[in-house]
């Protein structure tokens, strides 16, 4: 242990400052007690009682400055360094801008405020976007964890206002243009989307972008919009809207099956705007999906995409890359008939369209999509067979973030899914846009390295969704794709039906094929087939 | 429902409330955003919430009936004129007291619970009476309950720190002209080991005996030739020479020696002792401290017991809790434990010596100067954060639970806005924002003093149980 007193003659500084400076001094290793004070009278009695007198001490007065010291591992030259930066410097403290402290107090301050965006813990979410309501502004509500009735109060009130309450649980949507949470950079234009699904009005909207077509708005809902309970009323609002929105001459809507009374309710609604629309239920078996009058049933999200550009009077340009059937052929033969798929999704419809096309095509597949079922399973079950995983699923993204955002827990999953060396064909999905990871191919490519050291007998075949003008980029992050041996699909759609087309060529196939209700595989496989020669 | 399409026609303003990214993504592509900085209301208490819903609708509107109240409670504050009309003695000026009555600090306390600066100042105050010969003996009488212990608050009188007052000792009169209410604090005794920091020893005792016999009847005097001292105008023209009222008063006391000198001089006390008294004001940069706290306490007293009204019309702190009372809800003190100071230390001392808040200076807050106009003293932000700019946002968040702007009080580096005025318990409940309040520190035992000021944080918790008592009164009301 150390004592130092120093003395600096006729070195005045504000009371208030030495005593932060003592302060942040004894904060620093190695200084066991500090004192930095001028020596008045009364400091110098009390450093003297602390056991600081010294014949300096005594000498010096009040317009002199005292440093009284007690170090342990510390030496006197460093602990005045650290004086003297501190009183040379003020440390700047990290000050932000004010900011208004409630939802009320913000909109009393910028009465402009047309929308509010909501991403609180739900179990305050809703009373905040029940106030945003009340005082006329329209909302998005990105939490989730609100319950079904909160949902309805919140929906009804907004539908009395004629107010857009999008979600709870809405993770996109593109309101004038602007990104809204998880969207994708896409050119304006006169398609408006009104979706109940997040990754699907992103797949879409991408498609539209890259082929040539832009949009207008797109309205995110919630994923429980179109359930009989919630009755479609944030869906019926925006399909209004968009009927009336001038700048929307084509609509189109996308959401997971719904209830039938509520679906023909949704597809009235449409016909009603008398505007040409396209309506997609993702999975919804195809007796459901007859066209009528102005109403276009699509059969996928990139279908969807490209009727809609068709309908607002867009030209194709050149052929829409299909897969080759050649490559589905040597792939199948490289794996053998032991292969399985395991299918490691980010996005919950991207997710739910591949084991819709899948399933279709005769292919069982288990999967935490599956609402009941034997091969319905948990986020965390290991099984043998065909496995898709939707990797957003609550169970797994508790207390850590969703895996657009951290494409890490992918990774995760696929070394440890592919445990046992066994041919493998993996299938992904890529999400960019704001919102989403930086850079998921790199991190995916990482991801597939490991996994390809354990198990060589590895093909992965992924989509992107994006657009060049997402901060990721679409074509870079297809090339990186492409440079880690990834076989990159042009959208979900054709890398899920390339997958089938795959897997019905292996006699695997034959084992798994079972459990097929309707479809017989093998017209799928040649549906499959027509689109690829396209 | 052309509204939502009425969206599509304006430029898109985001409130963002939750993920900053949201945020900056949308700044990112030229959208106008307010992110707010979100706290649960009432700390998340969902009891406490379904009772703010109930009082306040969806739109932020109150119910018609406090919305009234609380008009008339904002126009009484707004209205008062606080003046010092002259120096009395406790026992012939303050209602209620007697020889054997020891008013404290903050919400009622028995001696039990008493933190030590509280107990130090009252074995002080009792020797200094002469109802104890020693300290010792002083805490076997308070002990005894042989004498009564109340609050100030009780006897519309307010004191800084320990805040004890005892029959002999000289106060300040304060009457609030617009409504003729007094109120009563003693004179500040100076900084380092006085009893309001529990501090007991003859040094304090012989000071305390000589402002009564010399300084208050010089100051008496003085005041008499003077005339009333216009609290309000001092106030407000000390905010504009860098005061707040609380933790800072050296243009106040130094304005009090500019209006008094001269009568000092010309008064009937010797040259020697009128030099006496000068220095002793001028030695003591807190001699306003307690004119400013009784011009508080005369402002608010007649806003309490007001049906209907949530404003918050005193706050206080014994050392041991933290309490406050709402105009509505009339006498009741609403209590919690009382927080410690974060704040920086004298030389020597660090927050292991520190006794948890005291005082009833918080009253100053309660007005709407003190940590409240501290935009207006920037030369104590060193003690909150160490920049200017800390001061302003530190004001400026106040206005987000406040009624009103003072007009009188001005803070001139906000373009002289009013200082917010009137908390209102509504809006401290919803934002979770609790006053911010500038004080100063006391040693842990009594008789050392103070080692310290800073900024503390008042518990949420006694504003909360307020809101939920609040409702349930508002209801019984309705019923």
């Amino acid at each position: 242990m150390l004592t130092e007193v120093l003395v600096r003659k006729d070195s005045y500084h504000d009371s208030v400052l030495l005593m932060r400076l003592s302060r942040e001094l004894e904060t620093k290793a190695g200084v066991v007690e500090a004192v930095v004070a001028m020596a008045t009278p009364h400091n110098r009695d009390l450093l003297a009682a602390r056991g600081f007198a010294r014949p300096t001490l005594a000498s010096a007065g009040p317009n002199d400055l005292v440093i009284a010291l007690r170090l342990d591992g510390t030496t006197v030259a460093e602990a005045e360094t650290v004086i003297d930066a501190l009183l040379e410097g003020r440390p700047a403290a990290a000050t932000a801008e004010s900011q208004p402290v409630s939802l009320g107090a913000a909109l009393a301050l910028c009465p402009e405020i047309n929308l509010v965006l909501i991403s609180l813990p739900g179990e305050h979410a809703g009373r905040e976007a029940r106030r945003a309501l009340a005082q006329d502004r329209h909302v998005m509500l990105f939490s989730d964890n609100v319950s079904v009735e909160e949902e309805v109060a919140l929906k009804t009130l907004a539908h009395e206002r004629g107010l857009l309450m999008m979600g709870p649980d809405c993770g996109t949507a593109i309101i004038n243009g602007k990104p809204l949470a998880f969207a994708n950079v896409v050119r304006r234009g006169k398609i408006g989307i009104v979706g109940a699904a997040g990754t699907g009005i992103q797949e879409i909207s991408s498609c539209i972008h890259r082929l040539g077509g832009g949009v207008s708005q797109a309205i995110g809902t919630g994923g429980r919009d179109l359930s009989a309970a919630v009755g479609a009323l944030t869906t019926l609002t925006g399909i209004q809207a968009l009927g009336a929105d001038p700048d929307t001459a084509v609509l189109v809507v996308v959401s997971k099956p719904p209830a039938a009374k509520v679906a023909a309710k949704v597809v009235a609604a449409v016909r009603a705007t008398g505007k040409p629309a396209v309506v997609h239920f993702v999975g919804a078996p195809p007796h459901t999906r007859q066209r009528s009058q102005n109403v276009v049933f699509a059969t996928s999200l990139a279908g969807a995409a490209k009727t809609a550009c068709r309908l607002s009077g867009l030209r194709r340009r050149g052929r829409t890359p299909g897969f080759g059937h050649v490559l589905a052929t040597r792939v199948a033969r490289a794996l053998g008939s032991e292969a399985r798929l395991v299918g490691l999704f980010c996005g919950g419809t991207t997710g739910a369209e591949a084991l819709a096309l899948l399933t279709g095509a005769g292919i069982a597949v288990h999967s935490n999509l599956h609402k009941d079922g034997p091969l319905a399973i948990g986020a965390g079950a290991h099984v043998d067979g065909h496995l898709l995983l939707d990797l957003g699923d609550d169970e797994l993204t508790r207390g850590r973030p969703h895996p657009m955002i951290e494409p890490e827990l992918r990774n995760d999953r696929l070394v440890g899914d592919l445990e046992a060396p066994r041919p493998t064909l993996l299938l992904f999905d890529l999400v960019l846009g704001y919102g989403a990871h930086p850079d998921p191919a790199g991190v995916l490519a990482r991801g597939l390295a490991a996994a390809r050291a354990r198990n060589p007998a590895l093909v992965a075949v992924a989509s992107v969704t994006g657009t060049d003008e997402d901060p990721q980029s679409f074509t870079s992050q297809r090339r990186r794709l492409l440079e880690a041996g990834v076989l990159v699909m042009p959208d979900n759609r054709t890398a899920a039906d390339f997958v089938a087309a795959v897997l019905c060529r292996t006699t695997a196939r034959r084992k798994a094929s079972r459990p097929r209700k309707k479809a017989s595989p093998a017209p799928a496989t040649r549906a499959a087939r027509q689109r690829g020669r396209r | 429902m052309t509204r939502a399409a009425e969206l599509f026609g304006q430029p898109l303003a985001v409130l963002n409330l939750g993920l900053t990214s949201f945020a900056d993504t949308l700044r990112q592509c030229g959208t106008r955003v307010v992110q707010v900085d979100w706290r649960p209301a009432a700390g998340g208490d969902r009891e406490a919430m379904a009772a703010l819903d109930a009082l306040v609708g969806a739109d932020g509107k109150a119910r018609p009936e406090i919305a009234n109240a609380n008009q008339e409670a904002i126009r009484r504050l707004g209205a008062a004129k606080p003046v010092l009309e002259g120096i009395g003695v406790a026992l012939e000026d303050i209602p209620g007291m007697r020889s054997d009555l020891v008013l404290h600090s903050g919400p009622p306390v028995p001696w039990e619970l008493m933190s030590g600066p509280t107990r130090g100042a009252i074995m002080g105050a009792l020797v200094y009476e002469g109802l104890a010969k020693s300290p010792e003996d002083a805490a076997r009488l308070a002990q005894s309950g042989a004498v009564e212990l109340a609050p100030c608050h009780h006897h519309q009188t307010v004191g800084p720190m320990a805040g004890v007052v005892t029959a002999s000792m000289p106060v300040l009169k304060v009457r609030n002209v617009a409504f003729g209410n007094l109120a009563f604090a003693t004179l500040n005794e100076g900084l380092g080991k006085v009893l309001r920091y529990g501090a007991y020893d003859d040094t304090v005792l012989e000071r305390l005996r000589w402002m009564q016999r010399s300084l208050a009847p010089a100051l008496g005097a003085a005041l008499q030739a003077h005339g009333p001292l216009d609290l309000q105008a001092l106030i407000a023209q000390a905010l504009q020479m860098g005061d707040e009222g609380h933790n800072r008063n050296r243009a106040a006391t130094s304005l009090v020696i500019r209006a008094l000198a001269p009568h000092l001089v010309e008064g009937k006390t010797a040259p020697a002792e009128v030099g006496r008294v000068l220095r002793f004001l001028d030695a003591n940069d807190h001699f306003f401290l307690n004119l400013s706290m009784a011009a508080a306490k005369a402002a608010l007293d007649p806003t309490l017991g007001i049906p209907h009204s949530t404003l918050i019309s005193a706050m206080a702190r014994n050392g041991t809790e933290f309490g406050l009372r709402v105009s509505g809800l009339g006498e009741r003190w609403f209590c919690a434990p009382a927080p410690m100071v974060d704040g920086l230390y004298l030389p020597g001392f660090s927050a292991a010596d520190a006794a948890p808040d005291i005082g009833d200076s918080v009253i100053t807050e309660t007005y709407g100067i003190g940590g409240f106009a501290m935009a207006a003293a920037p030369a104590i932000v060193q003690f909150v954060g160490g920049r200017a700019a800390d001061a302003l946002r530190y004001t400026e968040r106040m206005y987000a639970i406040t009624m009103a702007e003072h007009a009188a009080y001005k803070i001139p580096a906000l373009d002289f806005r009013g200082s917010p005025m009137g908390i209102d318990l509504l809006k401290v409940v919803d934002t979770g924002i609790v006053p911010v309040v500038n004080t100063g520190i006391a040693h842990k035992t009594p008789g050392i003093g103070m080692v310290g000021a800073g900024l503390v944080k008042p518990p949420l918790q006694c504003f909360v149980q307020a809101l939920v008592a609040f409702a349930a009164e508002e209801q019984r009301g309705r019923r």
